[in-house]
Order: structure tokens, then sequence, then C-alpha cells
């Protein structure tokens, strides 16, 4: 670090809000070497992305930067005039941001976006930019650059997108790139893809990169060095690999083990650590230490005095005074808070069995004679989900996974197949039939900013259905079962009269399950239920789903993308791809030992330090017309001619379903997890 | 450690209120002023309305009247202040009832999709079809002239344009998560449309319900000044522009009911402009 790109020096950027000034980002210091890769990690409101737009100079009223320093390669960027820090953004330091769909000019051809800052900046001329944005393009793996750089943004995927965003971003070769979660939206295989492209630049360029997320994973296979955030300042600076096996801060220490780990044996207690409350409020911020009154490992100085940012080991600085005092950390896993993992129920009666399920959307005609287009969401699902076992569904977006739980609690009516819930056939039931057939299957939305009517308090929210199934009297009846509800998902009951806006994401997902839970269900049908949250608000909500399965006997349709937290809750797993399934096991055994080409991809795709990937190449093909035969074979590593029938969902060893010509052989091509 | 930081006053209270609502509130007032004085015209006007008085034809404003005669020797001023009458009253109960129906018609087709919405739609199309004011003219003149008769041909042509809003609001609101958990629920179609659509659905709806009000008087006493709104001797803002329309010389007799006519609808806009920040979250927090 003799040279460093980028010294931040006590950072101070606050929000001047109407109720006082917010301290956003509160005296942060790190200096990023030449080529080196630094992650900054931390839930939403930590600081993270207003340091990144700080060091960018990008930030606008009401926010503003009081103090501190910013000096990127010697020059000092807070004293620089606007038409000096413009010559720099893009050219010496360039910025991807998060959301690939909103970053690119809809109006503009790729190439366009490309060439404008390599020619504006002055650095190439015309022709030769034309030339590099082709390289370029070419390098961040889109295949026929020389075509694609004269198409629009909507015709891209949003994976290629960010990639555009990156080849825009090394277009003048920066000494820095600031990386604000840029996989966050995109797909686990996108992701892996990208991030591999990432370290790929870092090593071949010499670029150093900022990257932001609020995933250790993700910052931990990329980035040498990670910035831990709490409440506006660093709480702790290591190298990775170092927090990740041994944190230092009690922060630190809650975002390591609130995540299973793909890579770790599961234990027998499936209850996550999860760290209570949440961040302080940014206007009245605590005179300690800002992490005490959610700390476990608090001792009585801590409330009382701030702890600067020091020394704990070498190389290693963390704001605590417990491990300042040499104390360390326990190692997660053992903790022993209950909630045993009971051995997945012996084969049992079905409570749901789907059979050949189909659902097609038909788009609306371009034009009068055009032929009608489809988007073939689900193409034939068969799966058996046993009474109070936990089915996990993952796959990549487009896997028909969020309309499979819509087509099975009959919010869409399927074009095809059947649905037995209970005995019951419901494929084909109409509305007023499945009525009363809901109390005993329920949903928990994904969004839980959506799924609330933002007018109506919880305590109507909760009521309503009690009130429309006659569980209970509107009135005061109503009123103490709502109460019980708050309080059997760890909410106040004295909160019934607030609106859904009065809650943060963690608190509304607790209301949605308590509604779900209203009717008494048998079953309950989550989609994606925890993605939308951080990661401690996530392992909060999975012990809350945890310990109401022990309680009531809920069977979980558990839906989601993450990978490593299906094998942690789910019993059984069921692999979707192009609304087919690809494999369907034991959670442990399908982790363990894939069968199909595609599950043991996923698998790998996860991020996980110091884990050898295979990265799948390309992207799904498009829903509007699956490819015959196996739907896979375009993008599978041991992909033959036979693979153009598509391959029966068949029992290859017992309990083990996989649509396959080949199962078992991907493994053996050096895959082992 | 921060503390020592000077750091500028946020604005205050008052400042921001103004800044946001400032013109709504203008426009609240001018509404509000023309409603007392359409409900008080008998007692606020010094003579009765269509008071003919031959030997005082086409005088300027005096003391004795404040905006002069016109052709009929008739108190420019009372006819005025009665003239608001009629001006809310259609403008008012056109869009209400327009509104009413339009978005009834909206949402059952939203709600219902298939074949009723297709034919609720065409429907629509079919009256959008049509160049409104000629259209509301030609239905004006059949029914014949009088307030009431306008009023319903303006009806005919006013609904399309609430249906169509309305069909957009609750689609959108039909894929929300909570109208798909409130039908996971089982809750009835009723209870999801009363209790889950509309009431996310209406903000806009409100907005453009406000904001149209002074559409309504324009046209209204469009119509009236081509001679289909009200019965003659009756006092309207558009008939009594159509009469001093060729006095050039007596340019009292048509610029006060313009200037009236422009401040009501001014008046409107900026209310409608108000609820439309007030209602919109994105404008409200900042």
């Amino acid at each position: 670090m003799t040279n460093p790109v980028l010294e931040v020096d006590d950072l101070r950027t606050v929000f001047l809000t109407d109720a006082g000034p917010v301290h956003a980002v509160d005296g942060v210091s790190f200096r990023i070497g030449a080529g080196e890769t630094l992650g900054i990690v931390g839930e939403s409101g930590s600081g993270k992305s207003v340091t990144a737009l700080s060091l960018m100079r990008l930030l606008e009223e009401p926010a503003r930067i009081v103090g501190g320093s910013i000096r990127f390669q010697g020059r000092d960027l807070l004293a620089m005039r606007p038409d000096e820090l413009r010559s720099l953004r893009g050219d010496r330091m360039a910025m991807v941001f998060q959301d690939p769909m909103t970053g690119l000019n809809p109006v503009i051809r790729i190439l366009r976006q490309l060439t404008e800052p390599m020619v504006g900046h002055g650095r190439f001329a015309a022709p030769e930019a034309r030339r590099r944005a082709v390289g370029l393009l070419g390098r961040m793996g889109i295949t026929a650059p020389e075509r694609s750089v004269s198409r629009f943004p909507h015709e891209f995927s949003g994976g290629m997108r960010q990639r555009v965003m990156l080849a825009m971003g090394f277009a003048n070769d920066p000494a820095l790139l600031i990386a604000d979660e840029p996989t966050t939206a995109l797909d686990v295989t996108i992701q892996a893809q990208l991030l591999d492209l990432l370290r790929q630049l870092n090593a071949e360029f010499g670029t150093a990169i900022l990257l932001i997320s609020h995933d250790l994973g993700v910052i931990g296979s990329v980035c040498q060095r990670v910035v831990v955030m709490y409440a506006g300042e660093v709480v702790e600076e290591a190298a990775t690999e170092a927090v990740l096996a041994d944190p230092r801060h009690p922060y630190a220490w809650a975002l390591v083990n609130a995540v299973p780990r793909i890579d770790q044996p599961l234990g027998a207690d499936r209850r996550l650590v999860s760290i209570e409350g949440a961040p302080p409020d940014a206007l009245n911020l605590p005179q300690g230490c800002r992490f005490a009154p959610r700390c476990p490992f608090k001792v009585e100085r801590c409330e009382r005095e701030h702890p600067p940012l020091a020394e704990v080991a070498p190389g290693r600085l963390a704001r605590c005074w417990v491990t300042q005092a040499g104390q360390v950390l326990p190692k997660a896993g053992g903790s022993g808070l209950g909630g045993v993992r009971a051995s997945p129920p012996p084969a049992i009666e079905p409570l749901l069995s789907v059979r050949g399920l189909v659902k097609h959307f038909p788009l609306p005609r371009e034009s009068l004679f055009a032929p009608r287009r489809v988007v073939h969401a689900v193409n034939g699902i068969d799966l058996d989900v046993g009474r109070g076992e936990t089915l996990g569904i993952v796959g990549e977006s487009g896997c028909g996974k969020s309309t499979l739980a819509r087509l099975v609690t009959r919010i869409h009516a399927p074009s095809a197949g059947s649905i037995v819930f209970d005995g019951q056939e419901i494929a084909e039931a109409s509305p007023a039939a499945i009525r009363p057939l809901r109390r005993r299957m329920q949903m928990v939305f994904q969004d839980p900013y959506a799924s609330l009517n933002p007018r109506m308090t919880i305590g109507d929210t909760l009521a309503e259905p009690l009130v429309a199934h006659g569980l209970a009297r509107r009135g005061a009846e109503a009123r103490e079962r709502v109460g019980g509800l708050l309080e059997m998902v760890g909410l106040n009951p004295a909160w019934v009269s607030r609106f859904p806006h009065e809650f943060s994401g963690g608190q509304r997902q607790r209301i949605s399950i308590a509604r779900a839970l209203a009717l008494e269900p048998e079953m309950i049908v989550a989609d994606e239920p925890i993605s939308a949250l951080d990661v401690n608000i996530q392992a909060q909500i999975l012990n809350l789903m945890l310990d109401l399965q022990q309680r009531m006997g809920l069977t979980y349709l558990f839906i989601a993308h993450d990978l490593a937290v299906v094998r942690h809750l789910c019993d059984r797993v069921v692999v979707l791809y192009l609304g087919r399934v690809m494999e369907s096991a034991p959670a442990e055994a399908l982790f363990a030992r894939p069968l199909h080409p595609y599950t043991g991809v996923l698998i790998s795709a996860v991020p996980t330090p110091g884990r050898v990937r295979v990265v799948l190449e390309g992207e799904p093909p498009s829903t509007l017309a699956p490819p015959q035969g196996c739907p896979f074979r375009g993008r599978c590593p041991i992909a033959q001619p036979v693979c153009e029938t598509m391959p029966p969902l068949a029992e290859a060893e017992a309990g083990r379903w996989v649509a396959c010509h080949f199962p078992g052989e991907f493994s053996h091509a050096g895959l082992g997890a | 450690m921060s503390a020592s930081i000077a750091l500028p006053a946020p604005r205050s209270r008052r400042a921001r209120l103004w800044r946001r609502y400032g013109l709504a509130g203008i426009g609240a007032g001018i509404v509000l002023a023309w409603v007392l004085v359409a409900v008080f015209a008998p007692w606020l006007a010094p003579y009765p309305p269509d008071f003919v008085d031959v030997t005082n034809r086409l005088k300027p404003p005096s003391a004795l009247h404040w905006l002069g005669t016109d052709a009929l020797g008739r108190d420019c001023f009372s006819r005025l202040l009665f003239g608001a009458r009629i001006s809310l009253l259609a403008g008012i109960s056109v869009v209400a009832l327009g509104a009413a129906f339009g978005t009834l018609v909206g949402m059952v087709g939203a709600y219902a999709r298939g074949f009723v919405d297709a034919a609720l739609m065409r429907l629509t199309d079919l009256v959008l079809c049509f160049p409104p004011i000629i259209l509301a003219l030609a239905i004006a003149a059949a029914l014949g002239i009088g307030t009431t008769n306008t009023i319903i041909a303006m009806l005919v042509v006013w609904w399309p344009k609430f249906a169509r809003l309305a069909r957009a609001l609750a689609l959108v609101q039909r894929s929300q998560d909570y109208v798909e958990a409130a039908v996971v629920l089982g809750l009835k179609p009723a209870r999801i449309l009363g209790r889950h659509i509309v009431p996310n659905a209406i903000g806009p709806l409100v907005v453009l319900v406000t904001l149209d009000i002074g559409n309504a008087i324009i046209t209204f006493a469009g119509l009236s000044f081509l001679g289909l709104g009200v019965v003659p001797p009756t006092a309207e803002w558009g008939a009594m522009v159509a009469e001093g329309r060729e006095l050039v010389e007596q340019w009292w007799v048509a610029t006060f009911p313009g200037l009236a006519i422009l401040s009501i609808v001014l008046g409107f806009n900026f209310l409608g402009d108000g609820v439309r920040d007030w209602l919109d979250p994105k404008a409200r927090s900042r």
C-alpha cells in the first residue's frame, strides 16, 4: 500500500431532514491501494451506499458532506470544482450501480453509450473507441459483440445489461471501480458469472475495486479486505477471510452467523443466530457503543463509552470494548437454543399433491394477424408435500416457482393438471367452492411492503379473515384474537391501530405471517418470504417460521432462490428449471451429491469464499419459446444428442427423482461440494 | 463529536407548507369564495338578476351598477353573482355523476375481465370516438335547450375518461400482493373490491375529479355561449359573454363573466394540483 488510490479519512455525510440532521456516514476512514479489492458490508441504513455516493460526490441536497477528506490518487476530491469532478467520473473513477434495468438509457444504442465516455473524456478517437467498445463487450462475456453493440438496452437481459454497465465502467481503464450491490438484482448463476468476471478484471487490468454488498459471501469471493459498517460507522476492518472465520465485532459476528453456510455441515439445531432489535434511530444515537442495545456480549462499559476503532490483532481493527479487551466471540452453531431438527418424516400421505401442472399465459397479440405468443410459465410439474414437512422449491427467475405458488393457492387457475389438497381436487374448482378450503392453506408473500393493504390498520387486516370465515365476531372477540396473533409472531399487541407504513420490513413480514396464521391453516405457501430482508432479519423470520412449525405442526411449501437457506430449512427440495422439475430429493442428499447437472451448477454458483466453482455459461432460454427436449440441454456441460428427447422424472435412487438421461454423471466431473 | 460541525437549520415548517401547498390554498380560497357567492347570491346581489330596465341600457360601471348594465339594462354584477350558481352546479354535478358512473364501469370491467370487460370498454371507446364538444352539442340540441338537458348531454360524453382511468387503476391494484392475499384468505369479491381495491385506487380519481370540475365549467359555459346551455333570461356566464360578444365599446358586458370563468377554473386547477401533491407520497416526503 505504498501508493493508495483512494484515502478516505473521517468522512462525515449528513442528511438535512425536517426532523434534524441524520448522520448517515459518521467518521468513516479507509484506504484502497492500487489494484486492491475492498468490500463494504452492512445492512440497509448502515451508510454503505451513501459512502459510495460521497466518494463520487454524487450526493444531492438534502445530503451534504460536512467533514473529513477524500483523496483520490493524492488529489483532494472535496476541494474539486464540478468540472474537475466531471472529468474524473467515468474516467479514472467509475461506478456500477445496483439496478441494471435503469442504469442504461433506453433510447440510445449500446455502442453510443459505451463510446460516449471514451470520446467525451478525450481518451480515444471515435473509430478507436468503437473497436474498444466491441472488444470490451466481448471481454465482459457478451456473445457476438459486433452485433450486440447496435442493439438497444431493452433487448438485453438484466445480467447482460450489468455486463454492459461493467464495460462502461472499464471503458477508460479506471484506477478505481466502485460497484454498489452490482449483483443483488441478479440470479445466483448470473451473479457467479459476474463475480468471476470482476475478479478476473481486477487481476488483468489492475483496477482497484470497491465492492459494496449486504452479502458477506459475495464480498468474500471478490475482496481481500472488508470494512463492516453499522449505523454510519466502521465497526470492523480486516482481511475478509479473517472476518468470516473469526469476527471481532459482535455485529460482524451476527452477520457471519445469521446466514447458513452451504459448505458447513448441518447441525442438529436449525435455528439461526439472530440478534434482536433494529439499528438505532439515526436521529437519536446511543451515547455508548451504537451496537450495545442489541449486543449479546455487551459489558457495562459499552452503554457508557463510545469505543474507538482500534487494533485487536495485527492488521485487524474493531470498534468493540469486549474484543479489544482480548475476549473471543464464540463460534455459532452450538448455541443450543432448542429446536432440534426432526428427522424427515417417513413416507406419509401427502397433504398436497400436484400432477402434470401446466400454466401458460397468453400475451396480447402484437397486431391483429400476429400469432398469439404464450409464456410457458409452468410446463408439467409433479410434486407431493407431506403433512408436517417443509418442501423447498428452488430455481432461477423465470423457472415458474412463483407461478407454482399462485397455482396451488388458486390465485391463478391452471391450464392443465391436477392439484389435490387433502384428498380434494381443487385445480378446476370455482372460487366459491374453494373458499372453505382457503382456511387450511395460506400464503406469505415476498415483498413485505406490497403484501399489506396500506389503508387498513394491522388490527383490521388481521381481523378481516377471522370475521369473513365466522371464526370471531367483529369487536371484542376479534380484537382479542388479533392480540394473540400479534403476540404469537413476536409483536406488541398494543400496535393494532397502527398502519403498515409505521413498521419495518421485518415487522411487516411478521404481520404477513400472522395474517396467514389467523385462519389456523395446516399449510403455508411461502413465496420468497425472506429475500427482501436484511440477513439478520432473515434469520429472525426463519427462526419464527421454525418455531411456529413446531408448535402448530405446519406444512411449508417454501420457495426461495437462496440455496443455503433452503438447505438449512427444508426437509426435501425440488429444483425447477423452465417450469419443469429437474430434481427432487431430501435436502441433505441433494446438496451433498446432486444428481442433475443443473442442480450441481446451481449449488456451485452460491458465492462462498475459497470454493472452486463451475460457472454456468449463458442464460436460461426464453419462456416464450422453450426448447424441445430437455430444457437445460442448451447450457448443460454434459449434454448429448439423446437430450433432444425430454427425459422423464424417474426415481434414480430411493426418494430421489431426477429428470436427466445421465443422472449423477456430472458430479464425477469434479464438482464435489 | 459531530456537535461541533455547524449545520444549517432545517427550513421552517411554515415555509415548507407554503412552498408545498401555497397555490392549493389560493385555489381553495377562490373556490370557497365562489361557493359562498353562489349560496348567498340573493342576499349579495343589489338587484334581481333578470330585472329589466330598458331606460338604463349598456351603462358603464358606476356606483349604482358596479359592473355596468347589459343590453336590456340588467345589472351585470347581480347577474354575475347568480351565474356562479349555474356554473358550479353544472360543473360539480357533471363531474360527480360522470365520475361515479365511469368508476363503476371501469372497476367492474377490471375485476370481472373477459367478456364483461371487453363489452364495457368497447362502449367506452365508442363514446370516446366522437369529439366530446361536438357530440355534447348534438345531444344538447336534440334534447332541447335547458340546464338539465345540457348537463345530461355533457354526462354522456364525460364518463368514459373516468371509466378508462378507474379500470387502469383497478388493474394495477388487482395484481398487488395484498389483493392476492385477500383472495387467498377467501374474501368475497365485493369485499375485495370495496375494501382493498377501491380505497387504494381512489387517489388519482380524486385528483382527476378536482382538476376536471374546471374543465366541465368551461365546457358548460362554452355550450351556453353557443346558445345551448340555459334558457335565455337565466343568468349564466357563458351566455353573458355571448351577449357581450359584439359589443366592443361596452367591454364590461363580456369581460367580467369571462374573468369569473377564468378565476373559478384556475381555482379548481390549483386545488387539484394540491390534492395531487398531497396524495402522491413521493411528492409529500420532500
